[in-house]
């Protein structure tokens, strides 16, 4: 039969020879290649006394942000809900009181807004549709949890530090790459 | 009308004849699709509206039969009849094309551009056509012209800044309720709609003033910033009303009534005007009888996310215990008992007006 391909290969069928048979080269051999390892480069880390750096494009996490005066910049416009494809983010919106100028940065803000990460593939669309540059995706995982409950993020979860009073907090959120 | 002779006029290269007195954009419209010309102020319903905004501006290449000649200028589509023989180009025109995108930008000029908290958002004119005919940036340097909103009665928000000054609102309440009281305030830059030392208006009919405007300045406050229209579910209801047709469009998140309008044909305009008992005061499900989805263009942001364009009454049957011998599947978690979202004991549809912080704060322990 005509070959299909130019890499084809003979397959050597001869019977092992008797040194061959004892497997005392190869496994010499082999064991060469392991020990020539020890004084190389370790390509791992030690995983959680020591933390690898994530790219700046890397999507984690997200973070609602607030502005350089700490109110919230979500406005509920629904953009990120809309974009998402896993339809894990929901929102109830409300309007701002006078006298809560503080809090939030224009007249409506996010009363509620969830985020379930069960559904949530981390596609970064939410980041890319949002018009009040309110959500990121920050530069840590999502814990793990022995609950399913456990994974829908609320505001509480989401809403970065205030930059005022927490500057510490609010630049651990941003990530080290974001932080300026 | 048997008399009125017909006219042959070729819009974009397509031939059709419409009778004497036909406007050109009603003859655009009636051969539809992209030859007609986007309208923000004029409204076939409204006697006398049309020619201030000029978005339908059109080429007109070819006068009539009888006198060939171009006409000097672009013509306002909505206000020029036809003429035996008119040759008009819409999108095969780029002088068209080009002054389109600049009466976007003039439109643009003092529009607060505050569409994440406008709740005409997702069925804005002036989002669709800055979309479709507008430029990316505007030229503009100054700072824009800022107005207070108003409250107009208990039942409609201005937002002065959104407005475009198409007269709509105006014509409306002057052509179906017995006695306007709001107008156009003061001249040029300055101009606004207002009622005279804010008056509220509290004609039966005055709600169809929010379904008139294209933009968000007058918005529906029972409906202020509960929901994006997008999320909910266009439907066709009517009731049996002493004072209107009562035929209208719910707009429902599960079974609450959210926003009640009027039909709106292809082209945003009302079919029939609904009275404010209708629109305002009957939020629940139970008022009305629904006829079945409303069809929403595929290209709209409210039709998205409802699959294959259904927008529908009727849940998707669950196979599960059907194939597993009537077992029923193990649920791992009811997201209704985590999510703080959509409570129900909190009917957003009922509260009267935005909701304020005090409305979910309440509910805590």
């Amino acid at each position: 039969m005509e070959a299909l391909t130019n890499r084809v290969k003979e397959v050597n069928r001869k019977p092992m020879t008797f040194i061959e048979r004892l497997y005392i080269p190869s496994i010499l051999k082999g064991m060469a290649i392991t020990f020539s390892h020890m004084f190389k480069k370790q390509p791992t880390i030690r995983y959680p006394e020591k933390k690898r750096e994530f790219s700046p494009v890397f999507r984690g996490l997200h973070v609602l942000n607030r502005d350089e005066e700490g109110r919230e910049r979500c406005t509920a416009c629904g953009l990120c809900a809309v974009a998402c494809p896993a339809e894990a983010i929901t929102m109830e919106g409300a309007e701002r009181l006078p006298g809560e100028e503080k809090l939030y940065r224009e007249e409506k803000y996010a009363a509620k807004y969830e985020i379930n990460m069960l559904r949530c593939i981390f596609c970064g669309l939410c980041e890319e549709a949002c018009p009040k540059e309110a959500i990121f995706l920050s530069e840590t995982f999502a814990p793990a949890n022995y609950t399913r409950n456990g994974f829908i993020y609320g505001k509480e979860d989401l809403v970065i530090p205030n930059p005022i009073t927490d500057p510490e907090g609010f630049a651990k959120a941003k990530g080290p790459s974001r932080s300026n | 009308m048997s008399d009125t002779p017909l006219f042959k006029v070729t819009i974009d290269n397509i031939s059709i004849e419409v009778p004497a007195g036909t406007t050109i954009l009603n003859a655009a419209r009636i051969i539809g699709g992209d030859v007609a010309p986007p309208a923000m102020c004029y409204y076939s319903k409204l006697e006398g509206s049309g020619g201030k905004c000029r978005t339908c501006l059109v080429e007109v290449s070819k006068g009539s039969e009888k006198d060939p000649r171009p006409m000097p200028k672009l013509v306002a589509s909505c206000r020029t009849t036809v003429m035996d023989g008119m040759e008009v180009k819409n999108i095969t025109s780029p002088k068209v094309v080009d002054a389109r995108a600049s009466i976007v930008e003039f439109l643009l000029l003092n529009h607060p551009l505050d569409c994440p908290i406008c709740d005409q958002a997702g069925e804005c004119h002036l989002q669709d056509l800055s979309y479709e005919h507008g430029k990316d940036g505007t030229r503009y340097e100054f700072q824009r012209r800022t107005f207070k909103k108003q409250d107009l009665g208990k039942y409609i928000q201005l937002h002065m800044t959104r407005c475009i000054l198409c007269y709509r609102c105006v014509y409306t309440a002057d052509q179906i309720s017995n006695k306007r009281s709001h107008g156009v305030l003061d001249r040029g830059d300055h101009s606004e709609i207002a009622t005279f030392i804010e008056k509220s208006l509290d004609n039966n009919f005055i709600g169809n003033v929010i379904d008139v405007c294209p933009v968000g300045a007058l918005t529906d406050k029972t409906f202020r910033f509960k929901n994006r229209v997008w999320f909910l579910k266009p439907m066709d209801a009517h009731r049996d009303c002493p004072a209107c047709s009562g035929k209208v469009t719910l707009w429902n998140r599960g079974d609450e009534v959210y926003r009640v309008t009027a039909r709106k044909d292809q082209w945003g305009e009302v079919e029939e005007w609904i009275c404010n008992d209708c629109r305002f005061e009957n939020k629940k499900s139970t008022d009305w009888i629904i006829e079945g989805p409303r069809l929403i263009d595929r290209h709209s942001v409210i039709s998205q996310g409802h699959y294959a364009g259904k927008i529908g009454l009727t849940m998707p049957t669950e196979t599960f215990s059907a194939v597993h011998h009537g077992r029923q599947p193990k649920l791992l978690m009811d997201i209704h008992s985590v999510s703080e979202v959509n409570q129900t004991d909190i009917d957003l549809s009922s509260i009267n007006g935005p909701a304020h912080s005090n409305n979910f704060n309440s509910n805590k322990d």
